[in-house]
Parts: structure tokens; sequence; C-alpha cells
């Protein structure tokens, strides 16, 4: 047992690993290949080979990004398998299905279309290579959304029974999957923050240009393009990142607690704006959660409910089984404590069902069929040896959430501040050249900040669900494989050298062809 | 024949189909196995053609793994989760490839050419060989017990079980070593094919060529001897509700037949005959007479072992454990949601058809 909890500590920190790896380059894909659409789009209706230049100086780096997105994408799909057999097993009926049609829809579509976009400029007509650049653009977005779907679905388990029988879930609703509230936040949210990062890049990458004194032409070009991009990306993200809170709230409220530090819920609850949680502070105690906090007075209440007078449930209210009905009054639901034993109770009748079939006893396996049904979303809890277990790691959900956010609207203001730089240049450049350098500079500094908030969110949303691989069903001692921790210890360890030497190469290839093709391709425009 | 039964069948024929194109695009990796001894003019010429290729048989890999996921979860949990040790080293020859086409000639590239053409080389030659090992023991079998309701055990929740090699084991089995060493000389072969049709400098040509003289020998007697070993192989088949072994179980399956047995017929001559008129005349062609043939001889050896009850993956240590397309598929709600999405495939084939014939436009 002791083996097996370091083992799902290993798998899950090889599965955090190479998802926060993958993620450093799949927004900016997500970001930059729309970005380059738009400029071949201009180049194709003006035919102005100042914009060819351009599409073509960040083609060069959406390829060098796109290719390491590619290595540390395949690991995510098949350790699946290798890491969490138990899981495959028991959501392969609904989990396959968005990935292959991931696989047939959008794969097939990026990497024939991208094959087309960086060898097809003097093989195809000008129109087709434009239309490939979009579908690769289209096709990386589908990938998104369909590894999305799946992800959404592990965090609200929908359009699905189980099978006692076959010991799983089994899909009986694919638009519910596909188009949970969850599902559908979930995707908004996270490509159009794609392409806020994308826009980040591009605008990041030009200032440093500008700081050299280069390219002033390709860089206005640049940032006019992803400035205005990207002010549509972070608008939308933030939209949605409110409609996601609410979508939280409700379907997963320990995470909200956590995102929070929220242990004691009330009306009219505050949200900390700013706050140092204390470490000390745990749902056994009755320490304060803040060594310091700024709280904003009903702010919580209104992003949870969009009502300032409404009811937030802390941590210690949803383990007693304190919640708030769709009305916004408070009611009283099933504590972690029974659904812990409910959950040990299905599993019985699970154990019951299985030796029934076994037995030819079909009355008894059906009806045992229709009680396990009616309490199967407690099942999870059942592998819980106390009430705490459910609780998540609340100061890193807590900070990276604050981080995310923060950064989050430090970003919707520079994304319009570059709008108005690029709408009247003037203002910048009639300034003193010290004043210039340090726009550049914070442009400069945004493009890491971006990453960082980036990754943040995504560790918000799933560390904020922990202790679960599949919200209230499967805790992740019961998904992982039949596997020693050393086993797993030993492919961590080799897959952080690789991908960690990869990077190194990506971002030195990177610098090389931005100072390299700024001096000699963007050169040539004379602009 | 019920609906469920027909769709179980429909995906393996998916997967099947899956499988033998993406063994037919390993002439990338056969490919690149050539790099080591070739000329830095070759070198460039080599990577520039399955440069443009590399990432279709990258996807096709992804998408027969998500593909396997979907249809028939029960064999990506067992397999995966148990053969740890070689799932892994085939991801990890996969990932070296991703970056190394990209990477290899850029400035700025901090390792070096060579440095990226030695992992174009390990992917090359160990990709294809894995792969072998990995699907040999969907015919010759794998260790490995399945027990759905041990899920239901907190202490340990374990439903599929493997040895403690994880994997290794099957590098123990010659008949899985000789699998994969006959896909890898298959992926050279077709490598050497492609190539030659796909390049106009003569001596590059004549290069290739003096290869394929003795690589596809090598083919053709490890596929002569893995296929006697696999017709004279035990297998698995459902009888009375149980899974029992039957000794030639495939051979059995091939003569009872006739269309698997025709499938595999033209698919062989198709093979020998691309690499005859390579060899034999001046033909450049060849490539698609042996890739057509190599989709036809894959698709007809998973249906020696998918169809009619046979066990596609037998267990050597339970035989009730063994996977069948009836104890290991999705349901039918799963399969027939994806049935209706397959039926994109032809579209997908075609402007993926269309797009390749663009890019090879002189």
């Amino acid at each position: 047992m002791n083996d097996m909890i370091t083992m799902v500590d290993w798998a899950r920190a090889q599965f955090a690993l190479t998802a926060i790896y993958h993620w450093l380059f799949v927004p900016l894909t997500l970001g930059l290949g729309v970005i380059i659409a738009i400029m071949e789009t201009v180049y194709y209706h003006t035919r102005d080979e100042r914009w060819l230049a351009t599409t073509k100086f960040w083609m060069t780096l959406f390829g060098v990004n796109f290719a390491i997105g590619v290595a540390t994408g395949i690991i995510l799909e098949f350790e699946f398998g290798t890491n969490w057999s138990n899981y495959s097993w028991f959501v392969g009926d609904i989990f396959g299905a968005p990935l292959a049609v991931e696989g047939i829809l959008a794969f097939f579509m990026e990497s024939t279309f991208i094959a087309v976009m960086f060898f097809g400029w003097k093989k195809v007509s000008p129109g087709f290579h434009l239309a490939s650049t979009w579908l690769t653009a289209l096709g990386a977005s589908l990938s998104a959304l369909w590894i999305l779907v799946a992800n959404a679905w592990m965090q609200y388990p929908t359009g699905c029974e189980f099978n006692p029988a076959t010991m799983r879930n089994e899909m009986t609703d694919f638009w519910a999957v596909a188009f949970s509230p969850m599902a559908v936040n979930k995707v908004l949210h996270t490509v159009t923050s794609a392409w806020a990062l994308g826009a980040a890049f591009v605008i990041g990458v030009s200032a440093w240009l500008l700081l050299k004194g280069r390219n002033d032409g390709h860089c206005r070009r640049s940032i006019t393009v992803a400035s205005w991009f990207g002010l549509a990306g972070i608008l939308l993200t933030s939209i949605t990142g409110d409609t996601s809170a609410v979508t939280v709230t409700e379907l997963q409220p320990m995470k909200l607690a956590a995102m929070e530090g929220l242990y004691n819920g009330s009306t009219e609850q505050s949200i900390v704006a700013f706050g140092v949680i204390n470490p000390s502070k745990t749902v056994d105690n009755d320490e304060t959660p803040f060594l310091f906090d700024i709280s904003i007075p009903y702010g919580l209440s209104l992003l949870a409910h969009h009502d300032p007078h409404a009811y937030v449930a802390g941590i210690n209210d949803i383990i007693a089984g304190r919640a708030v009905n769709e009305t916004g009054d408070t009611i009283n639901t099933v504590s972690y404590a029974e659904r812990i034993e409910r959950g040990k109770a299905v599993r019985a009748m699970i154990a019951r069902h299985d030796e029934a079939t076994r037995a030819g006893n079909t009355d008894l396996a059906d009806s045992l069929k229709a009680s396990i049904n009616a309490d199967f979303k407690y099942f999870g809890y059942g592998y819980l040896e106390r009430p705490q277990d459910a609780v998540p790691n609340v100061p890193l959900t807590f900070y990276t959430f604050h981080i995310m956010v923060t950064i989050g609207g430090y970003l919707v203001l520079f994304m319009a501040l570059w709008v108005l730089l690029s709408w009247k240049p003037r203002l910048l450049t009639d300034r003193k050249p010290v004043v210039r350098r340090l726009w550049y500079l914070l442009a400069i500094i945004t493009v890491p900040l971006t990453y960082l908030c980036s990754a943040s969110g995504w560790i918000v949303a799933e560390v904020g669900r922990q202790p679960w691989t599949i919200q209230d069903l499967m805790p992740n001692h019961v998904a992982v494989s039949d596997l020693s921790a050393g086993y797993v210890q030993t492919t961590f360890w080799i897959f952080a050298v690789v991908f960690t030497a990869l990077l190194i190469a990506d971002v030195g290839i990177i610098l090389s062809q931005i100072r390299r093709k700024s001096l000699t391709d963007l050169d040539k425009c004379n602009d | 024949m019920e609906t469920y039964e027909i769709l179980k069948a429909y995906w393996w024929l998916i997967i099947s189909i899956l499988a033998s194109v993406l063994v037919f695009l390993l002439f990338v990796q056969g490919g690149q196995s050539f790099l080591p001894g070739a000329s830095d003019e070759h070198k460039g010429l080599i990577t520039a053609s399955l440069g443009k290729k590399w990432e279709l048989t990258f996807t096709t890999l992804v998408t027969f793994g998500g593909a396997f996921f979907a249809s028939f979860p029960l064999f990506y949990s067992t397999s995966f989760g148990g053969a740890y040790w070689l799932w892994m080293m085939i991801l990890f020859s996969f990932v070296i490839q991703a970056v190394s086409y990209e990477y290899r000639s850029k400035s700025g590239n901090i390792y070096g050419t060579r440095f990226y053409d030695t992992l174009l080389l390990i992917n090359g030659m160990a990709g294809p060989f894995l792969l072998g090992v990995a699907v040999a023991g969907m015919f010759f079998g794998a260790a490995f017990t399945v027990e759905r309701v041990n899920l239901l055990d907190p202490g340990n929740p374990v439903i599929s079980s493997w040895g403690p090699l994880h994997g290794l084991e099957a590098f123990l089995c010659y008949k899985n070593i000789l699998f994969g060493l006959m896909l890898l000389m298959l992926a050279r072969t077709l490598g050497l094919l492609y190539l030659i049709n796909n390049n106009d400098n003569e001596e590059l040509v004549a290069w290739l060529r003096r290869r394929l003289w003795w690589n596809a020998p090598i083919f053709v007697v490890l596929f002569l001897i893995v296929t006697g070993l696999l017709l004279t192989a035990e297998g698995v088949q459902t009888a009375d509700g149980s899974l029992v072994r039957v000794p030639h179980l495939y051979l059995d399956n091939l003569l009872s037949r006739w269309w698997v047995a025709i499938l595999l017929l033209v698919g062989v001559v198709a093979v020998l005959a691309g690499i005859g008129v390579t060899l034999l005349k001046d033909c450049r062609r060849g490539i698609w007479a042996t890739g057509g043939g190599t989709i036809a001889v894959v698709l007809a050896l998973f249906s020696l072992i998918g169809y009619g009850g046979t066990a596609y993956y037998p267990s050597t240590l339970d035989t009730m454990s063994s996977l069948t397309l009836a104890n290991s598929s999705s349901s039918e709600f799963t399969l027939t949601v994806m049935s209706w999405v397959s039926l994109l495939v032809p579209f997908v084939i075609a402007y993926i058809a269309w797009c390749w014939r663009a890019l090879d436009r002189k």
C-alpha cells in the first residue's frame, strides 16, 4: 500500500511534468497559428511582400515550437495507459471517444496542412496555401477542443452510467459529454487564453527587436495584429473565467473553497484580493487561515453566484454537508462522512452484483444494479479513509489562482495599452528613449509572466480537484497501474532530462532564428 | 449478427487499417536508418524527402493508440500499463524523432546536426524493432492476467497484472525478436523504395539501390520465418462461452477464411513485385506495389487474430484473461458514436493524398 502511494505520487509527478512541458508549447501553437493566418490573409489580399516577410518570420518560430509540442504530446496520450491503467479501463468508454475524434479530425488536419504551410509556398497556389495555414490553426484548436472535452469530463463526469457487469462507466449521451457546462467553459477559456499568450509572445519579441533598433515596420505590423488579437483573447478569457467560476461553484465547490482558502463560508462572502496563507492551517485545527489578507467585501459571493448576498460554502461546510441550492438558499447535502459510508456500500453492492452474475442469478443482479446506480455518485468516496482526504492542497490552489487572476488582469491593461500604441504610435515614438526602452522591457517581461499565468491556470484546475482522477468517482490511488514506484521514478527522470534538454534546444533555436531572420529576411523589406 | 457484434468487427477493421497504414508509413523510420552511411549531400536529400512525411507516420501512430483506447480500452489499459518498459522505450524513440527534422539544420542548434541525425538513427532502428516486439505479443501472447472485480479491493485495486519484468520479458522470446527484426527490415526496405521514388539525384538512387540488394532479401527471409512461426503457433479461441488454447489456430483461421488467404497472397505477391521491379528493372515506382502489398498483408494478419472469436491478445499466464473483441471493447453506444465519426476517414485520406501529391509535384 505504501509503495502504491509512492507510485501514485510519482505517476502524478510524471503527468504534471509532461503536461506542464507540453503546455509550454501548445498555447503558443494555438495563439501564434491564428496570428500567422491573419497576417497571411492580409498578404493574400494586399500582395504586399512586407506582409509576406512578416508572416514567414513568425512561421519559422511557429515551426520550431510546434515540433517540441508534438514531442511532449505523444507522451501524455500514452501515459494514460502506462501509468493509469485502471483509469483507462474505468473511463475508456467515454474518454477514448474524444481522443479518437481528436486523432481522426484534428491531428491529421494539423499534420497534413502544416507540411503544405512550410513546404508548399512554391508548390501550391496562394489561395491553397492560405487555406492550409488557416486549417493548421483550426486543426490545432480542434485538437485542443477534444482533449479539453475529455479533461472537462474528468472534472464533471456526465452523460454516462456505471455498468457493474463491465466494471466501468459507459457513455449514454455524447452531446452531454461534449457540451457540458464544464467542457464549454474549459474549451473557451483555454483556447482564448492561448490567443492572449500567442499575442504576448509576438509583442514581446517585437519589443525586443525594437529595443535593438531593428525592423521597425515589421514590428509595427506584428504588434498591430497581435495587440488587437490579444485584447480580444484576454477579454474573452476574462468572460469565460467568470462563467467558469460559477460552474466550479456549482460542480466542484471544494475546488472553489480551496482557490480562496475559505474554510468557513457565509452569505455576503468577501474575496481575498491578496493574502498569505497560514501554513499550519488544516481542516483539523481552528487556526486562522491567513497570516495576512486584504479582502474585498461581497467579492466571492459575486464571483461564485453573481449575487453579492449569496452563500458560499467553505471547506468545513462542504465536508459537513452544508451547501446552497439553485435558488441560493443554504441547505444540507450529504456530508463527506456519509459519502464515504455510501461509497463503501456501493462497492459492496457491486461485489455482490458480480457474484450474482457469475452464479447466474440475474434477478438479484438486476435489483442490485438499480441500487448501485442510485448511489454511484459517491463510489469514489468509498476508497477514502476520512473526509479530510478529499481536501486538495489549499496553499498551492490558492496561490496559483491568485497569480492567474492578477496576471490576467494585468494582461487586459497590457493588451489595451498596446492597441492604443499601435493605433497612435506617436504616443510612444515621441517619448524619450529611456521611456520607450522601459515600455519595450515591460513587453519582454510580459512573455514569461503570461506563461506563468497560463501554467497557474492549469495548476488551479488540476490540483484543485485532488484527490480525484475523476471527480467523486475515482481517487488517484485507484486509477494507477500495477507498477513499482522505482519504475515510474526512473522514467520520470529520463523524461525530465530529455524535456529539459529539448527546451534548451528550443529556446536556443528560437532566439537564434529571431536574431538571424531579423537581420536577413526582414531587413530585405526596407521598411 | 447483432449490431454490437458488427460494430466491434467494424472497429477492429479500423484498427487493422490504421495498423497497416502505420506499418507502410514506417518507411520514414526505415529511411532514417540509412543516414549514418550517407554522405552529407545525401543526408540532406534524404532528410528533405522524409521531412515532409514524418508527421504523417507520427500522427498515424498517435491515432492508432487513440483509436485502440477508444474502441478496445481493455487492451490499452492491459498492454500499456503492463508492458511498461517496452512501451516507454517506443515512446522515447518517437519523442526524439519529433524535434529532429525541425532542429537538425537550424541555426542556433546547440547540439549540432550530427546529434539530431543520431536521434533519427535511433528512432529509425529502435522504433520499428520495438513496435514489432510489442505487436508480436498480439500473435504469440503476453504474460498478463485480467480481473476486473479487483477494482473493488481498496488495498490493491489492480485490474490488469503483469509479470515483474513489465515488458522486458518480451525480449526473452525469440519469436518476438524475429518479429521485431522483420518489421525493422521491412521498414528499411520500404524506406529505400520510397527514397528511390522520391529523389531525382541519380547518384543517391544508385546508392539506395545497392542497399536494397541486401536489405530486401533479409526481409523476405525473416518474413518467411515469422509467417511459418505464426501459422504454427498456438492461439486462444472462444468456445462455448469459454476461452481455450488451440494448436495452429491461425493456420486453421487462414484455411477457413478464403478472403483472408487471398488478401495475404495478393499482399505477398505485391510486396515481392515492388522489390523485384526496383531491383531487376530500372523502375522507381516499386514503393507503390510493396507499400500496397504491406497494407494487404497486415490487414490479413490482423483479420486472422481478431475475428471469429479468436483472442487478439492471448495471455500466456491465464487463458481466460486473453483479450477478444467481445470482452475488451467499448460499449455499443460509444462504438456507434465513433462509427459516425469514422465516416469522415475517406475524406481525411482524400485530402492527405491531395496535399501529398501537391507537395511531391516536381
